[in-house]
């Protein structure tokens, strides 16, 4: 048998540092917090790098099986551990990012107050996260996957006593749950149909099922359903809104879990369920539509943002648009590539972001920046990297995997040259919106003012002026940042060969949909794939042209160009003004209806006044009656008497008729 | 002999007298004895009908009632000396403590 890999530390040895922390964490000193998270975290990462060394001994997938969880009739749902390629880049991803975003929190939160129960969340986050990507049935995937949204929330509303945060915290945990409604109707479906929630046992339940080509049946219905919950999970069309609002959170936060691990749980959910989503066309179109309208939406949204997190924000909405185009052509393996490398530059971005944000003070504005890269040579110098890894230059990470899900965009026998068109617009309008971050923070004059105590997250920090950040943070970025440039080297192809015995197993073979794949594919291969990597490039190069010309050369610019394109600016500026139209549509006449008709009509006029009424009548009734009881005896006496004399005249009444 | 009817009329009036007394006096011993009037006007009435009839239960009962009247007569007086002392009054109106 394959070795035991004990493979339950891995989520549980996070979780012992949440306890310890949440538990203990306010005693100890900022030291000793620091040693317990990361012992936790770290030991988590070391293990996932050990089971990566011992992998390919390993016969996949390898699973563990802890203990039987639930058992009802013929459904039993354990706590097993499933290991195949998927779940080990994940794992690695997830503790590798993970840990050293905890290092450099360190530095960042340094001087926040509630320092332990900051740990403790990030840490029961990698508990959570682990067991959702080490999970063997999709019921102990959700377990991890409501767990991340608790995480999320906490962290998000980790500044509480701020009310945009602690709102923005609610409404990340209420969007959530929406698309959780999905994950679960199509739990119940899967329940019912398959009778089991076990990865290997659905595979193989699924397996024999032809693709409902032309039509919706079971597998649509699910995969549909499933999308819905990757759509609340990783910020897609309809459900995006809650993350830019997460930025409310401290900036690892953001790095970590709403751009590095969390939001590509979607992404992950899907690749896993590819057998599902393989034999559903439409739904695979539907995941393919989603991601590309994401993609092209959230980056023109990105591109009037002014504060530098919320440009990060929907540039990685944008970017899981590109992930989830990659699953609904069925290039799995390139939304995971993607995932990958995406998990780097972004959190790579995010960090750096932080830094600044540090270096100034608490600012967060882009226009109060500029002119910062002698200031903060090292965080320009990562950011920069970074900055080139997302808009797809060569030879970093971002152009690998964002051109390897063009090119199956368009390859690929669910693409279609829509998806790729839109997604070089998009990846064009990323560089635009990238380049102007980058200008307008490190190019220029410094518009800020010298240092003021404003009420940001920094607003304490009295050591006045711009200043480099500590190594601590720069630490984990410059890693980071050599990960950004040099992570896409693995390449699509190799990282595809590596995942095929998850995606590409004897099913996809035997499907007969899928079968063109494999010989279209050479046949296009050279020539036009060189070109359309030539566009994709093209497209990059054009948006830091122009990034270049508006907020450094001439930038005065982009002011007139606002002004002439009027309306459509003010919607992009608002942000199409979907916040707007949610607030009208859905969450305005939720809140009215339960305050007129439930609150006003249900609870107080008729449970309350059910209640109400029937203790007023009691007491109204006990009213009159209680002069009966004067306390005074003759009273009493006259009453017996008089009662005495109503029963002698009813008897001899009735004895008279 | 003499018709039931009179002992009837004559119970009937010690009864009333036993009410009249229950209601309008004050003293409690005086109550008291209202009650007694009104047990005795029922035995009278219970002899009556025993002796009118030739039927023994009526005499029984009448001393059920004057063994129950004992027993209430030594509770009863026991109450009152119990009232007198906390009180130092017999007057029921003013034994009123449970009056809202």
């Amino acid at each position: 048998m394959t070795p035991d890999l004990h493979l339950w530390m891995i989520p549980l040895l996070p979780l012992i540092g949440a306890a310890v922390n949440g538990l203990f964490g306010k005693r100890f000193s900022r030291q000793t917090v620091v040693a317990v998270a990361l012992l936790f975290s770290g030991a988590a990462f070391a293990m996932a790098l050990w089971i990566a060394s011992q992998f390919s001994s390993l016969q996949t997938p390898h699973i563990e099986t802890l203990a039987t969880w639930l058992r009802a009739g013929d459904f039993q749902a354990d706590f097993a551990f499933y290991l195949d390629q998927l779940s080990l880049v994940m794992l690695l991803v997830v503790t590798g990012v993970g840990f050293l975003i905890h290092i450099y929190s360190i530095g960042y939160m340094w001087e926040e107050g509630g320092f332990y129960r900051f740990f403790a969340y990030l840490n029961l986050f990698m508990f959570f996260m682990l067991t959702l990507v080490l999970a063997s049935n999709y019921l102990l995937m959700f377990i991890g996957w409501e767990g991340v949204g608790l995480a999320s929330y906490l962290l998000i509303g980790f500044w509480f006593t701020k009310d945009s945060a602690a709102s923005a915290g609610k409404k990340a945990f209420i969007v959530n749950r929406i698309g959780d409604f999905g994950f679960l109707i199509a739990l119940f479906l899967m329940i019912q149909h398959f009778g089991s929630l076990n990865f290997v046992q659905v595979a193989q339940k699924v397996t024999p099922i032809s693709p409902e080509i032309g039509g919706a049946g079971l597998l649509t219905a699910i995969g549909l359903l499933l999308m819905v919950g990757a759509a609340g999970k990783s910020a897609q069309i309809p459900l995006y809104v809650w993350l830019p609002d997460a930025m409310e959170g401290p900036t690892p936060v953001s790095a970590l879990i709403h751009a590095a691990t969390m939001v590509t749980a979607g992404v992950y959910m899907v690749s896993r369920s590819h057998l599902i989503f393989e034999r559903a066309p439409m739904a695979l179109m539907v995941v393919a539509i989603i991601g590309t309208l994401t993609a092209l939406f959230a980056a023109t949204i990105g591109m009037c943002q002014t504060d530098i997190k919320k440009v990060l924000a929907y540039s990685t909405v944008s970017q899981l648009g590109y992930m989830f185009i990659a699953c609904g052509v069925g290039a799995f393996s390139a939304g995971i590539f993607h995932l990958m490398t995406h998990a780097f530059f972004k959190g790579l971005l995010f960090l750096a972001a932080g830094s600044v944000i540090h270096a100034v003070g608490g600012e967060q504005d882009m226009r109060r920046m500029g002119g910062l890269r002698t200031k903060i040579p090292w965080t320009f110098w990562t950011m920069t990297a970074g900055t080139f890894a997302i808009a797809g230059f060569p030879p970093l990470a971002g152009f690998f995997s964002k051109d390897a899900i063009l090119w199956q965009a368009y390859s690929s026998p669910y693409g279609s040259w829509v998806y790729w068109a839109i997604g070089v617009f998009t990846a064009f309008l990323t560089s635009f919106y990238m380049f102007r971050q980058w200008f307008l923070t490190f190019f220029g004059e410094y518009r800020g003012e010298e240092h003021t105590e404003n009420g940001h997250e920094h607003g304490e920090h009295g050591h006045g002026g711009v200043h480099e950040s500590p190594a601590i943070m720069l630490a984990p970025l410059v890693i980071l940042a050599l990960l950004s440039v040099c992570g896409g080297w693995i390449g699509s192809e190799r990282f595809d060969k590596f995942l095929s015995p998850v995606f590409h197993s004897e099913t996809t073979m035997s499907s007969t949909s899928e079968s063109p794949e494999a010989p279209a594919e050479p046949k296009k291969e050279n020539s036009s794939e060189t070109l359309f990597t030539g566009i994709s490039v093209g497209a990059a190069l054009l948006g830091f042209l122009l990034a270049w010309q508006l907020y450094h050369r001439r930038p005065e610019l982009p002011q007139k160009i606002a002004v002439s394109l009027g309306g459509f600016y003010q919607a992009v500026l608002h942000k199409y003004y979907v916040d707007e139209f949610y607030a009208t549509v859905f969450v305005k006449p939720l809140i009215e209806g339960s305050t007129k008709l439930l609150w006003h009509g249900v609870d107080q006029n008729m449970i309350d006044a059910t209640v109400n009424n029937s203790a007023e009548g009691a007491r109204e009734v006990s009213d009159s009656v209680r002069h009966m009881q004067s306390g005074n005896i003759r009273s009493y006496a006259g009453w017996v008497a008089a009662g005495a004399a109503v029963v002698v005249f009813y008897m001899v009444w009735m004895g008279t008729r | 002999m003499v018709p039931i009817s009179y002992y009837l009329m004559l119970s009937g009036i010690l009864f009333a007298c036993g009410v009249t007394g229950f209601l309008i006096k004050r003293n409690i011993i005086t109550i008291f004895m209202s009650i007694e009037l009104m047990l005795n006007g029922v035995n009278l009435s219970f002899v009556a009908f025993a002796a009118e009839w030739k039927a023994l239960s009526g005499q029984v009962f009448v001393f059920f009632v004057m063994v129950v009247a004992a027993a209430e007569a030594a509770v009863g007086l026991a109450i009152i000396i119990a009232v007198y002392r906390t009180r130092e009054t017999l007057n029921v109106d003013q034994v009123n403590l449970l009056k809202l």
